[in-house]
């Protein structure tokens, strides 16, 4: 049996729930019994991850479960996981996930691979699973040989896939410990996709000159729907906020499509975006190094082509 | 104040990732090693200011082979008070973990500290895993740190955003930037570092359940294709019949 821990926010699923699921349900698959689904806190339409591939949901409807509490999360998941007999754990790399899953596999004396992108296979009793490691300057493969193995899964490794119908909600109890963190305000940016969620992310840098210029910078995200990042000089002058400098000190994103412009491509900022499937740079030197680890390149003026392309998405969409 | 702060030394970004023939084992030679940066910018300058302020003591601790000394030593001369390494080759986060929970449960630590991730594995878990290990409450990915007390307030990032929280000590937590600003060790603490204490412990066993069996190095890039900067429909056609990430 395939436990998932799907992450709810404010009772809505996040993207990487559903990635969770389908991932789940594939390995369930490959390694036989079924895929269920653990969400905590009170969620809307938990019936839903059964389109996505579970065979049932479980909920744990207690609102205290409302803000993240590792040490609780992984003692209710811990339970829950005992009581199916679960073979393979799957929680997002998020940063929920990475506050319970370690603290999950001391718990369940388990295997553990975290921010994995490939689907499980079987050897002997043990599961071999792999990531991109060295950010991602190579590939990793981990054997797993617990009786229960942990596992968390990369954003956009794979695909949301409806691939099962809606279910009905089992409630479930089971003792919920109190909580000793006290959650005094959250504060998240409504209608954005956060960085490690986005399938398309446009990246500037210190080629934008002043921040003044970023307006073409979200004319053109805005065209794309796609949310926005920068280098780290950027956000370290304050051009743009924190939260969206990329890279090996910032965080580490893998969208369907990066385009970056006025970016040299410092190996540093490449850490953190070079598993990205498709790149894009736009640079007005041609030996910007960024080229190298790109799929299409442009070799112009950013204040010219950015516009353009703007424009040629605009044409596109209509 | 009692602090302990966990560093685990990687690659050099720039660092040319190569294995040996069989895939097991990471090619060492010719590489330049560091800090992971997120232990030293962050954890350690932040546990290192809260000593100043407060008074303490910072404990830095690696679990690695002799040869990390140098960068334990850099520890010293950011401003830890004393190091402990525990000698053994940490094959996964949750052997590591092990060996950081052995030594940690006697110490009588008010704050752990890790580092968010390291730069080379990216695993992201052991900081979680010593802290179930120890009974205590862990926050990840921790921007904001102070201290009124025995109670900390904390600002960690969630996805797309940025919760405030408080918990009691003693707990763990893994740094993220904004919590400090990276610091150069000064002449005085280059020369003090060569005689704070470095205590070497030994590791204790445990049964490991995760073990990485072979490393492969990412296919390379196909090439960049250039498109011409006055034609944006073409990398628009492009990006749209090829590469199939716009619809
Ligand atoms: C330990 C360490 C960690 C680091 N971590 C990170 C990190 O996480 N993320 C990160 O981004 N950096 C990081 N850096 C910094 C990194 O090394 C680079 O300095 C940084 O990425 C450069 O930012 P940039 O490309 O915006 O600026 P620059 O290197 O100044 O590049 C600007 C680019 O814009 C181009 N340009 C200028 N004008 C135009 C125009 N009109 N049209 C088109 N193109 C134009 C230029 O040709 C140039 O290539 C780190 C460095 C260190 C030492
Ligand atoms: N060998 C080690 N010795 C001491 N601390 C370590 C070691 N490896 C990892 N850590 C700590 O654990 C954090 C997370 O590591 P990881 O789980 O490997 O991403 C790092 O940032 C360090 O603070």
């Amino acid at each position: 049996m395939v436990l998932v821990f799907a992450d709810s926010h404010r009772g809505q699923f996040k993207k990487a729930a559903l990635e969770a699921v389908t991932y789940g349900r594939k390995s369930a698959d490959i390694m036989g019994g079924e895929c269920v689904a653990l969400t905590l806190g009170p969620v809307n339409d938990a019936g839903v991850l059964g389109t996505y591939g579970a065979h049932k949901v479980v909920n744990i409807p207690d609102s205290s479960l409302e803000h993240l509490d590792g040490q609780v999360y992984a003692s209710v998941i811990a339970d829950v996981a005992r009581q199916h007999g679960a073979k393979l754990v799957v929680l997002s790399h998020t940063s929920t996930g990475k506050a319970v899953a370690g603290r999950l596999a001391v718990k369940l004396d388990a295997g553990i691979a975290s921010g994995i992108n490939s689907l499980p296979t079987l050897n002997g009793g043990a599961v071999k699973v792999s990531k991109s490691v060295f950010s991602g300057k190579a590939i990793a493969e981990y054997e797993l040989s617990g009786n229960v193995n942990v596992v968390t899964l990369m954003g956009n490794a794979v695909k949301p896939e409806t691939i099962g119908s809606p279910v009905s909600v089992e409630n479930q109890s089971v003792t919920v410990p109190p909580s000793r963190i006290r959650v005094k305000s959250s504060r998240t940016q409504e209608g954005i996709v956060p960085l490690p969620e986005a399938e398309i992310v446009v990246s500037a840098g210190r080629g934008m000159k002043d921040p003044s210029n970023w307006g073409i910078v979200e004319d053109l995200a805005g065209e794309l729907g796609a949310t926005t990042a920068c280098s780290r000089p950027v956000a370290d002058s304050h051009w743009r906020p924190h939260h969206e400098h990329v890279g090996q000190t910032g965080i580490a994103i893998r969208p369907n499509l990066y385009i970056a412009i006025g970016i040299s491509g410092a190996i540093q900022h490449l850490a953190g975006v070079n598993n990205s499937k498709t790149i894009v740079v736009i640079n007005k030197d041609p030996e910007a190094p960024f080229f190298k680890a790109a799929d299409y390149g442009v070799v112009g003026d950013l204040f010219e082509v950015v516009p353009r392309l703007t424009e040629a998405i605009r044409k596109f969409k209509s | 104040m009692k602090f302990l702060v966990c560093i685990s030394q990687t690659p050099d970004t720039t660092a040319k990732i190569s294995f040996n023939a069989e895939g097991s084992e990471f090619n060492a030679a010719g590489v330049q090693f560091i800090m992971n940066p997120y232990d030293e910018w962050y954890a350690l300058v932040r546990a290192c200011e809260i000593r100043e302020a407060l008074g303490g003591t910072v404990v830095a601790l690696n679990v690695g082979p002799a040869s990390n000394e140098t960068t334990i030593r850099k520890a010293l001369a950011i401003g830890a008070d004393e190091a402990v390494r525990i000698n053994a080759d940490p094959k996964s986060a949750a052997y590591t973990a092990k060996q950081i929970a052995e030594y940690a449960a006697s110490g009588n630590f008010d704050i752990i500290f890790f580092g968010k991730e390291t730069i080379d594995y990216n695993g992201a878990e052991t900081g979680a895993m010593v802290a179930e290990h120890l009974g205590m409450p862990y926050i990840a990915n921790a921007s904001k740190l102070d201290l009124n007390g025995t109670v900390a307030s904390l600002e960690r990032e969630i996805e797309g955003g940025v919760e405030e929280l408080e918990v009691d000590l003693p707990f763990v937590l893994s740094a993220a930037k904004g919590m400090a600003e990276q610091r150069i060790p000064n002449m005085r603490g280059i020369m003090t570092a060569r005689t704070k204490p470095l205590t070497e412990v030994q590791p204790c066993a445990f049964d490991d359940k995760t073990r990485a069996t072979r490393f492969t190095l990412p296919p390379a890039k196909a090439g960049v294709k250039l498109v011409d900067p006055a034609n944006m429909d073409e990398l628009v056609r492009l990006l749209h019949e090829e590469a199939k990430v716009l619809s």
